[in-house]
């Protein structure tokens, strides 16, 4: 029988979108059973048009090629600046884009449920989810944790 | 190097992807037959090692080469 990784993702940004689907694709390929549970902000990251940012404000330990005093990152324009430029960087040092390690984790049967609590909550269309997912609660997510080896909240 | 009966060239590409397209190049291949594996990830040497022991793949070859990581897995 093979070990059961459950994951509960809460967090929609960039940076926060890359734990759940690195963790969920690697652990699918060692041969685990895994789940994710998109909750809150972590139900941005099942969208089917990712517009994932990231911010260096209030996120004093975020590298910066040079130093930019909060006020100024507070300007309009600064958090797309920011977030393009992580993408390249990204991009140039081979690291996988979100999609392409979605799209992974659902080739390799990751089982992706959206919490319908909050899908009702912030009145999203499940039209803008990808094709594949399910809707389900607490309890649906227990039924599967509760088997699990690992359960990480992120 | 030994024979090998596939090749994945992962130069460039970061963690996880090495070990994601090592997973799906195994996928299509039979039992017995040993994929060849190409890397430039540092990081790769421990997580080869890693997969190997938790897949029941062998790992029969693991170098470093010119900047370059060369890895053998036999498929279980």
């Amino acid at each position: 029988m093979s070990k059961k990784l459950a994951i509960i993702a809460t967090k929609g940004t960039l940076d926060w979108a890359y734990p759940p689907f690195i963790l969920a694709s690697t652990a699918a390929a060692l041969g685990y059973d895994t789940q994710i549970f998109f909750t809150f902000y972590g139900l941005q990251l099942l969208r089917k048009n990712l517009n994932l940012q990231v911010s260096p404000l209030g996120n004093p330990a975020m590298p910066m090629p040079m130093p930019v005093p909060v006020l100024v990152q507070a300007l309009p324009g600064m958090q797309a600046v920011m977030s393009s430029m992580m993408k390249a960087k990204m991009k140039k040092k081979g690291v996988a884009s979100i999609e392409e390690l979605r799209s992974l984790c659902k080739e390799a049967d990751v089982k992706l449920v959206a919490c319908q609590m909050t899908v009702d909550l912030f009145e999203f269309d499940p039209k803008d989810f990808i094709d594949g997912i399910e809707f389900g609660g607490a309890a649906t997510f227990f039924e599967f944790a509760g088997e699990s080896d690992i359960c990480l909240y992120i | 190097m030994a024979q090998h009966d596939k090749e994945l060239d992962a130069s460039g590409l970061n963690c996880p992807l090495p070990i994601l397209r090592a997973k799906k190049a195994l996928n299509d291949m039979q039992p017995g037959q040993v994929l060849r594996i190409i890397a430039t990830d540092p990081g790769s040497v421990k997580d080869f090692d890693a997969f190997a022991k938790q897949t029941g793949n062998e790992l029969m070859d693991s170098k470093e080469e010119g900047g370059k990581f060369y890895y053998l897995i036999k498929k279980k």
